[in-house]
């Protein structure tokens, strides 16, 4: 035997605690990049990867002020999560049994490397429409780091012998994969919404301009424009904006209706762990709908925008989780035995050990 | 020495007609109804202390004067205009207590604008026209001055700082230099306006914008007035 080799492992406790230590940090990323454009700071910080010429790392704090602020600590914050995010890759190409698991945390690395390339092109280029990317790449990086979080977890693991298939599980991943698609689009929305940098398109709620369905002929947008008294500067309104808006109300809806299904199905039929996931989920997204309405009454006021963001994300990763774990459970692999000689592969080296 | 002093008279003459011969369009711009009152800026911790004496800083949408005279419309030559010629004095915008001043400009393609930061604070200036190119510099130093000129004509080109949300302003391009911004008190004055037939354009962010034809020959002084309507 090597004296130097590393055993690989499914099991690693502390690399699952670093997965989530990622996950809480993504998770801020998402708070703090959303309060950059809530803020309008998004081009405050007109150079890329340096700050006003400064190495970033060493950009003085006491020009850290008004949008500065926002959009510096963000690409800070960024870099902290990169450096995390390559920690864990490292740490699962040494020491992950799972292949797979490894060329996750490559993915991981990759996708956190595009998402900063993407966040700094925004920049130089002067396209709104990257924001949008960078936006959604966000939402989407988050639900894999808690992915990978799941996956490295004893639940995942070692199996859970009480847990059953049952026709109601079956429903509830339908009705999950179902409300992942339609939260990711209602996120892709609410990103196109933010990155039109116009503020609100639609200042009333649950009314909208005081109707049902409001007009949107040349004239009434232009007596939207001439009536709004905007503090900071915004793009006019559009009609394709009060579309937009209006979708995403429709998808809100819709979503309140998907996930109320789920719950409905699975709160009295299936094993604790899904309960509980299914009860953050409806939280979740309750507190998600007052998010939304508390953003247009606080005139899309930079917190709560924010919170509204960050718990769309939380909304998804949800309902990810509950799809993976739904799957897992349904395909029969956690009441699978460990087979007897299981291969252990060393760190370079691969051995059979007895029995 | 005769035919030279002779030729000389006749040049002075001929640049005096010349000069003699351009006609002015002046004139007023009100507004009937009454605007919503001006918005309150918090100017924060950092710009605030620009403004002593508790001096209240709101947005400008509608600045309206004693007589309803409406500041801030950009009065210019719609149609007739030839291309070319030479604005009166290089337009200038200031940042001056984390506030663009003035809130509107106007200014001649290809023809640099000042951009100057007055304030010992920094800020970015960021154009965000749609018929010219995009651009966003940073000024960090109090005295700062850059030039920047567009292709294009644009009415209006949106200027704001990203580092002061609050801070934005308005620049009208045009590709000749007849073109005024009405003052506080509603008035404007376009000199030097070659004779022909015109069309003027009173153009107002909340306001709206109106139009009237003109007929210009030599010399002529018209009286231009306008009258928008508060939303």
């Amino acid at each position: 035997m090597n004296c130097c080799s590393i055993v690989r492992t499914k099991n690693n406790p502390w690399l699952h605690r670093f997965a989530v230590l990622l996950a809480v940090s993504v998770l801020g990323l998402l708070c703090v990049g959303g309060l950059v454009t809530s803020h309008g700071a998004g081009m405050a910080v007109p150079d890329w990867p340096n700050t006003f010429g400064y190495n970033m790392f060493f950009f003085p704090i006491s020009k850290w002020v008004g949008g500065i602020f926002y959009e510096h600590s963000h690409r800070l914050y960024a870099s902290a999560v990169g450096f995390l995010t390559i920690i864990l890759a490292a740490w699962l190409w040494i020491k992950e049994e799972r292949r797979w698991l490894r060329w996750l945390g490559v993915f991981a690395l990759f996708a956190v490397v595009l998402q900063g390339v993407l966040g700094g092109l925004r920049v130089v280029w002067m396209k709104d429409q990257i924001g949008i990317f960078h936006a959604a790449l966000a939402q989407m990086f988050f639900c894999l780091v808690c992915a990978i979080a799941l996956f490295s977890a004893r639940w995942w693991t070692e199996g859970q012998p009480h847990l059953v298939n049952s026709p109601a599980l079956a429903t509830v991943r339908k009705l999950a994969i179902f409300g992942s698609v339609l939260i990711f689009l209602q996120l892709l929305l609410g990103a196109t919404m933010r990155h039109q940098h116009a503020g609100l398109a639609i200042p009333d709620f649950p009314a909208a301009y005081g109707r049902f369905w409001p007009a949107t002929d040349p004239a009434s947008v232009a007596r939207y424009n001439q009536l709004r008294a905007e503090v900071i500067a915004l793009n006019p309104i559009t009609s394709s904006q009060i579309w937009l808006q209006m979708a995403h109300r429709i998808v809100a809806v819709s979503i309140l209706i998907v996930v109320g299904c789920t719950a409905t199905v699975g709160l009295r039929s299936v094993a604790r762990p899904f309960r509980s996931l299914l009860w953050a989920w409806s939280a979740l997204i309750l507190i998600q709908l007052g998010l939304g309405a508390a953003t247009i009454w606080t005139n899309k006021s930079a917190d709560v925008a924010t919170a509204h963001v960050a718990v769309g994300g939380l909304s998804l990763a949800t309902a990810v989780l509950l799809v993976l774990m739904s799957s897992r459970v349904l395909r029969g692999e956690l009441s699978s035995v460990e087979p007897e000689r299981a291969p252990v592969e060393s760190f370079g080296q691969r051995q059979e050990v007895p029995a | 020495m005769k035919s030279y002093i002779t030729g000389l008279s006749v040049a002075i003459l001929a640049g005096s007609l010349q000069v003699g011969s351009a006609a002015e369009i002046s004139g007023k711009v009100t507004l009937k109804g009454d605007p919503k009152p001006e918005v309150p800026i918090d100017l924060g911790p950092m710009c605030g202390p620009l403004h002593p004496g508790g001096e209240k800083v709101t947005t400008r949408h509608f600045v309206v004067g004693p007589d309803h005279g409406l500041a801030n419309v950009f009065v210019y030559i719609k149609e007739g205009a030839k291309k070319g010629g030479e604005p009166a004095e290089q337009p200038l915008l200031d940042q001056k207590g984390c506030l663009y001043e003035p809130y509107v400009l106007g200014a001649m393609t290809g023809k640099p604008v000042k951009i100057r930061n007055s304030d010992p604070l920094m800020h970015n200036v960021h154009a965000t026209p749609k018929n010219n190119p995009e651009f966003n510099f940073a000024q960090a130093l109090q005295g700062q001055v850059n030039e920047k000129a567009f292709t294009t004509p644009e009415v209006l080109v949106r200027m704001k700082c990203d580092v002061h949300p609050w801070m934005f302003a308005y620049i009208g391009v045009c590709d000749h230099p007849y073109y005024a911004v009405t003052g506080k008190d509603g008035s404007f004055k376009i000199p030097n306006v070659p004779a022909g037939n015109y069309t003027i354009e009173a153009f107002h962010l909340k306001a709206g914008a109106k139009a009237e034809k003109l007929t210009l020959s030599d010399s002529d002084k018209k009286t231009l007035n306008f009258e928008l309507n508060a939303p």
